[in-house]
């Protein structure tokens, strides 16, 4: 119903994603910008996240903007029973545009289909999350000038981490060469190495978190290993530290190699990475509000 | 137009409907389920465990006085591939046709996702065929893959 609605990154062509990285960079040199103004955005969270949550509020907040909305859905109606539908169609009455998390699956494509405003994933459960994604290709290319003919080393949880599948799908338009680094019981799935083999995309895996690997690496792109993935806790505690990077292993890298990681971190970087220049993940975090202001102002037909 | 030949016809004969033959036995009952036959008025006959020269055992349905549309029947497909529908008017075999099955599937299979919106919001189901040999559907709103060995009707 509302084409502007951002679901999934896959939904986004490769040249509207150079437009949208485009305009984050605008926002970045100038966030503060009345273009929001008389606008209602709700960021309606079913499922808790400070993080995404605040980052999309003050994305409206500093260009003028009014927020309305809830961080959690035990306060709502939908606790009560009340349908999705009803909801959003509720919202609707009051909002120009809907920022919506949701543990249930597909719960913002099925609202982006009947709401008479646009939608916003900001991550439905364990499928998409597409502003992480924008802000990710937003500090790559950043960050090394380019999204094309890169090297990008994932790392850690692979086979659950939504922010890779989605990122190694984005990078497709751009010849992109991976490497995989996980255990065992975190590989990437079959489907995305089929992804990559259909799109003439190189990629290596391996077991061992090398020098050698990070050597010839220009984004290291950092995971949580969780405990709760594994079915062998055994094999949790053989590899919860073997996928943990210390600033020692940065000392051979490429000059613009760069460490991402979606946060929260716990342990895989230790703080000695912290102060090395090649430590990008909180300025990631950062560009986080640049691109969800380029997102919104997409998603509302508004020229920035 | 095939004359019938009464030798072969291992389960009663048809003035005028619609016979759904080579049908995996393993799967009728699945069929007849998706074609909603408990609820018809029409006298239908299933037969199982027939011989069949392409396919050793086969299931077959007849259903008398109907013809179904080519949607209904293309819904076939997502569990009976091969099956063949035959329809008789007047004794006589005037139409015979493979299934095929459509790009997308509406509102019958249900998503193996427990934590899909499609089980959790009263609405339809919509999958994508993204593989035909053997059948492979992807849920339109979760993503989730569902395999032709772990369909489940809705
Ligand atoms: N008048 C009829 N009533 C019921 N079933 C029939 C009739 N005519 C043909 N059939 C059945 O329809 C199917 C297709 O018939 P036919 O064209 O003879 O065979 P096939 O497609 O197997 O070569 C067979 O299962 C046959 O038994
Ligand atoms: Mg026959
Ligand atoms: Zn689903």
């Amino acid at each position: 119903m509302s084409n502007k609605s951002l679901v999934s990154i896959n939904d986004l062509s490769k040249e509207e994603i150079l437009d949208l990285i485009e305009k984050a960079s605008h926002f970045e040199q100038n966030p503060n910008r009345d273009i929001l103004a008389g606008k209602v955005v709700a960021t309606l969270f079913f499922e808790p996240s400070t993080r995404t949550r605040l980052s999309f509020e003050t994305a409206v907040n500093r260009l003028g903007g009014r927020v309305i909305g809830f961080s959690d859905a035990s306060t709502t109606s939908s606790s009560k029973g009340e349908t999705l539908k009803d909801t959003i169609m509720m919202v609707s009455n009051y909002a120009d545009l809907i920022v919506m998390r949701h543990h249930i699956e597909g719960a913002a494509r099925y609202a982006s289909e009947f709401a008479p405003v646009p939608i916003i994933n900001a991550g439905d459960g364990a499928n998409q999350h597409p502003s992480q994604t924008m802000l990710d290709l937003y500090s790559i290319n950043k960050t090394q000038g380019t999204l094309y003919d890169l090297t990008i080393t994932m790392v850690g949880d692979l086979k659950y981490g939504r922010t890779v599948h989605s990122l190694l799908m984005a990078m497709r338009h751009f010849r992109p060469r991976f490497n995989f680094v996980a255990c065992n019981e975190l590989q990437m799935p079959l489907e995305y190495k089929e992804f990559c083999q259909a799109n003439g995309i190189e990629y290596h895996e391996y077991r061992d978190f090398s020098e050698e690997v990070i050597n010839e690496t220009d984004i290291l792109y950092m995971t949580r290993v969780q405990r709760e993935r594994f079915t062998d806790l055994l094999e949790y505690e053989r590899v919860k530290n073997l996928y943990n990077l210390h600033n020692s292993m940065l000392d051979n890298s490429k000059p613009n190699l760069r460490v991402l990681h979606p946060l929260p971190r716990v342990n895989e970087i230790s703080y000695d990475v912290d102060d090395n220049p090649k430590a990008y993940y909180i300025q990631q975090a950062k560009n986080g509000l640049y691109a969800r202001q380029a997102i919104i102002c997409r998603a509302l037909g508004i020229d920035c | 137009m095939t004359k019938i030949n009464n030798d072969s016809l291992a389960v009663a004969a048809l003035k005028d409907g619609t016979v759904i033959d080579r049908i995996n036995p393993e799967v009728i009952f699945k069929v007849v389920d998706l074609l909603n036959i408990p609820n018809l008025k029409n006298s239908v006959t299933i037969g199982v465990n027939l011989d069949s020269k392409h396919m050793g055992k086969k299931g077959i349905i007849k259903v008398a006085d109907m013809f179904f549309d080519e949607e209904t029947l293309n819904r076939i497909a997502l569990i009976a591939p091969q099956a063949k529908v035959n329809e008789i008017r007047n004794y006589n075999v005037t139409s015979k046709r493979h299934v095929s099955l459509p790009d997308d599937i509406i509102d019958i299979v249900r998503c193996n996702n427990p934590k899909c919106i499609t089980n959790n919001e009263p609405m339809k189901t919509l999958f994508h065929v993204v593989d035909r040999n053997p059948v492979t559907l992807c849920c339109h709103y979760c993503e989730h893959k569902v395999d032709h060995n772990e369909l489940t009707l809705k």
